[in-house]
């Protein structure tokens, strides 16, 4: 299994979304007052993270989280080893 | 899984028709222009082709399937088989097979089926025809797939008014001993049947006045029981967590690698899965032709008519290797793995 950093995965999410500038992002931001969160937003993140981590969330782990920090630690919880 | 081979069967010609009307997302004023110029980068729908009224998936087939017959120079009178696969058909009942059977003059003799699929139906379709033609000894068939979708929703249900194009196909069918095998893996899961679903208006819950009752599910989500109502996380999921093993198992099943395949063909559903998808199976874009920024999701008949589309040229000059991947309502998914040879394509017909 490579390495997993919460740096790494807010530069993931910061690539994403366009409108999130680069460095703005920390552990402890609310991520649905970053930027406008809707149902389109919400698949390109489930799209990234099935992709980087090959973890599946759930409307329900969407609406369960609310900083970056607790997203984070969710799907490293679920990461396979 | 459902993993097995058809042998004998080739794809001699298709045909695809789209309406003329266009309906563009730049249009779609229920939603704010932050929000249609997202759908369109990341959903990848730039402008639909949707039916007036009174126009009917049968009629688009029937278009493009009496193209297809004139370019074939097939006579009618040697159509054994005829298999229609829609989500939205003429009537609740009859059957529209037959309907379409007697409308394209073919004989009595012509088996006609109507198969209740809607994004896997080409697949399942093609499955079906290819085997009931091994079986029966019938040599030449018409498989008919399309769907009218854009009847189904709500102006005021950003999760699926912009999302859906209508769209008719006809695919020319022909049992012959020098054909290769075409290779499928079919699959479904019935515990899924609510993500997309129409509540009322069959048996189960009948139209009632409180069908046409319009409720509020979310921002910018009215509808009613009526309307299609689709869970796009529900479909996004049950997509990337189902279509890449399907791929692998059949691609496995055959011996053969994915770089060994031309072209892979995806269901039009949302180009945010499918990039999703070719990045999970490591494949250059190159191989992944896309149609639904000028048609939209067009469920059964959106893998013919991006054969038809995007790969006219290469379909009708020289042998081709596809993989085509259907997956959504049902939900029911499936792959075929098959071979073409300078078929007979002619460009999309406007109807």
């Amino acid at each position: 299994m490579r390495r997993m950093t919460i740096e790494a995965f807010i530069t993931h999410i910061e690539n994403e979304f366009e409108d999130l500038k680069q460095g703005t992002l920390k552990p402890t931001s609310n991520f649905r007052e970053e930027f406008e969160w809707n149902s389109i937003n919400a698949l390109i993140l489930i799209a990234m993270v099935k992709t980087e981590y090959d973890v599946a969330l759930t409307a329900s782990d969407l609406v369960k989280f609310q900083t970056v920090q607790e997203m984070y630690s969710l799907i490293r919880s679920r990461v396979k080893t | 899984m459902a993993l097995f081979t058809i042998p004998h069967i080739r794809i001699s010609g298709m045909a695809a028709c789209v309406p003329r009307n266009r309906k563009h997302i730049s249009d779609y004023r229920w939603v704010s222009k932050k929000e249609r110029d997202l759908f369109k980068t990341t959903v990848g729908i730039e402008v639909r082709r949707v039916i007036s009224n009174g126009t009917t998936t049968s009629d688009l087939c029937q278009f493009a399937a009496r193209r297809l017959l004139a370019d074939l120079n097939w006579a009618k009178d040697d159509i054994g088989l005829l298999v229609f696969v829609s989500q939205t058909r003429d009537y609740l009942i009859p059957a529209t097979s037959g309907i379409l059977q007697d409308k394209l003059g073919l004989p009595k003799s012509t088996i006609s089926i109507d198969i209740n699929q809607g994004c896997s139906g080409f697949v399942y379709g093609l499955s079906i025809i290819g085997s009931l033609m091994n079986s029966t000894g019938i040599r030449k068939g018409l498989l008919l797939v399309g769907d009218i979708s854009s009847r189904n929703t709500s102006y005021r249900d950003k999760s699926t008014y912009p999302l859906f194009g209508d769209a008719g196909t006809a695919t020319a069918i022909e049992l012959s001993e020098h054909a290769s095998d075409m290779h499928f893996n079919l699959e479904g899961d019935g515990s899924g049947y609510d993500a997309i679903i129409i509540p009322d208006g069959g048996l189960r819950k009948g139209l009632s006045k409180t069908s046409f009752n319009y409720k509020r599910y979310g921002k910018g989500i009215h509808r009613n029981n009526f309307h299609v109502a689709l869970d796009g996380v529900k479909v996004f999921n049950f997509s990337l967590r189902e279509v890449v093993p399907n791929l692998k198992n059949l691609l496995n099943f055959t011996n053969r690698t994915i770089e060994s395949v031309d072209y892979i063909v995806f269901h039009q559903a949302n180009k945010l899965i499918n990039e999703t998808l070719r990045k999970m199976l490591k494949v250059d874009p190159s191989k992944i032709p896309y149609s639904i920024q000028k048609y939209g999701n067009t469920s059964s008949a959106s893998i013919p008519l991006t054969m038809v589309s995007e790969l006219n040229q290469e379909l009708t000059s020289k042998k081709i290797n596809l993989l085509l991947s259907a997956f959504g309502i049902g939900l029911s998914w499936g792959s075929v793995l098959l071979e073409t040879d300078q078929i007979i394509c002619p460009n999309v017909l406007e109807y």
